[in-house]
């Protein structure tokens, strides 16, 4: 199969095959996304985030549903937490997707950690460009949903939507770092909960005192949701859009994408640099006896880390 | 290259309600270290097999309780030749007559695994059978 030109014809097929080769680091990747790379950057990309049990599949289902609705075609990356232990992989964001299998104009793909940290996968954002090569108008990532910690979905979508459910914490929760800071939109879900509204005000009192300290522009709406019941996906839908019209206009979507370029790039020099280091390390067991050495105080860690950087990088400049 | 992870879908055709089963092998097959994507319940064969693609599954294991596998387990079997996917794997399970087996693996399931089956085999079975990446 000619994979770039049927990936960019959309064929679910090579989107899904070439998703695997990224995962699996597989070297067929590599010139694969280098060739579909031009045809990115149209696709608006969207984060919903939040901890177990808020309901993020069904609200993305029903957000899709919406933008099925008006025509526009849908990619969606759903991912979940590999077992430390095993490395296996329990993926059932899918289950709540039912009624888009069979829509041509969305593609689905569950994508497990591997160990990796944050809420995403480490390919998670090279499959959002096969997505975006493929034509698809927007992209919706749902993360891992484990609360605090998981803020690199900021550093992928456009516009992030936290997802919040009563009863699930007081108001202190509300103000910790972390998941808090990164919403472009505020989602309360299952809103037919006793506590939806005190939630509701309380997340809108944090946005007004973030509207004080900040000199944010874009204020984040609070959208209250049922989403088994399909009640709030319009609204969201609205607000997504709105999101994104304010960061058009305001030039601020350029800023974001380069500022995420930027973090990308780094990620994947690091990345690419450090394996083949760690190769070289492991080759001869030349790891081992520097770890020995360091064991019996031979020498310092400190040491054997300038050692092997002067290797690398004979001529520093200070 | 990384470690390659074997995918697999686990599905319930027709319109069996009982999942206990495939719920209790969805857990089994990842603590063998596999990547599952439990489709749940009342699945048509072209959902299946569009999951199957959109997954780039390497194995689909359908179960069925209520009869229907003499239809459903065939069927998913053919869509996925249709879509060049012949060297998916595919197993299936649960309340299966012998008679019917012989039949079922001539339309190409692969191994019908019945109740009692230790799961470890079913896990063997995956892993010597499955194609490679």
């Amino acid at each position: 199969m000619e994979y770039v030109s049927e990936v960019l014809k959309g064929s679910p097929l090579a989107v899904a095959r070439m998703i695997t080769w990224l995962e699996n680091e597989d070297e067929r990747a590599r010139p694969f996304m280098e060739e579909i790379y031009p045809h990115t950057g149209k696709a608006y990309i969207i984060g919903i985030t939040g901890s177990p049990g808020t309901g993020k599949s069904t609200l993305t289902d029903g957000l899709t549903w919406q933008m099925r609705k008006k025509n526009l075609t849908v990619g969606i990356i759903a991912v979940d937490p590999s077992s430390p232990f095993t490395g296996g992989a329990l993926l059932g964001d899918r289950i709540r997707m039912t009624r888009h299998s069979e829509d041509p104009g969305v593609f689905m793909r569950s994508m497990a950690t591997r160990g990796f940290l944050g809420g995403l996968a480490q390919f998670t954002q090279g499959a959002t460009k096969i997505l975006d090569a493929s034509g698809k108008d927007m992209i919706i990532i749902e993360t891992v949903g484990v609360g605090q910690d998981e803020v690199d979905i900021m550093r992928v979508a456009d516009t992030t939507c936290v997802v919040l459910v009563p009863g699930l914490g007081d108001v202190i929760q509300s103000m910790k770092a972390g998941i808090m800071e990164i919403a472009d939109i505020y989602v309360i879900n299952k809103a037919d909960l006793p506590g939806a509204d005190q939630l509701y005000t309380e997340v809108m009192y944090r946005v007004e005192q973030d509207a004080q300290m900040k000199n944010r522009k874009w204020l984040p709406p609070v959208i209250k949701t049922v989403a088994v019941e399909g009640k709030g996906e319009v609204d969201l839908f609205n607000a997504i859009m709105a999101h994104r019209k304010y960061l058009e206009e305001s030039g601020e979507l350029t800023e974001k994408r380069r500022e995420r370029t930027r973090q990308e790039t780094l990620k994947m020099l690091h990345y690419e640099l450090f394996r083949i280091i760690r190769q070289r390390l492991d080759k001869d067991h030349r790891i081992d006896l520097m770890v020995g050495a360091i064991m019996e105080h031979k020498i310092s860690p400190y040491k054997i880390v300038e050692k092997v950087v002067n290797e690398w990088l004979p001529s520093r400049d200070s | 290259m990384a470690e390659k992870k074997i995918k697999i879908i686990v599905a319930k055709p027709g319109l069996d309600g009982h999942d206990r089963g495939a719920k209790l092998l969805s857990r089994i097959f990842a603590e063998a270290g596999m990547e599952v994507v439990y489709t749940g319940l009342r699945q048509t064969p072209e959902m299946i097999v569009e999951a199957a693609v959109q997954e780039d599954a390497d194995v689909v294991g359908l179960s069925s309780l209520s009869g229907v596998h003499n239809y459903f387990f065939p069927r998913v079997v053919e869509l996925l030749r249709e879509k060049k996917l012949d060297n998916v794997l595919v197993v299936g399970g649960g309340i299966i007559p012998e008679d019917d087996i012989p039949a079922l693996k001539k339309a190409g399931v692969a191994e019908i695994f019945g109740p009692g089956t230790p799961t470890d085999e079913i896990v063997a079975f995956i892993k010597a059978n499955v194609r490679p990446k």
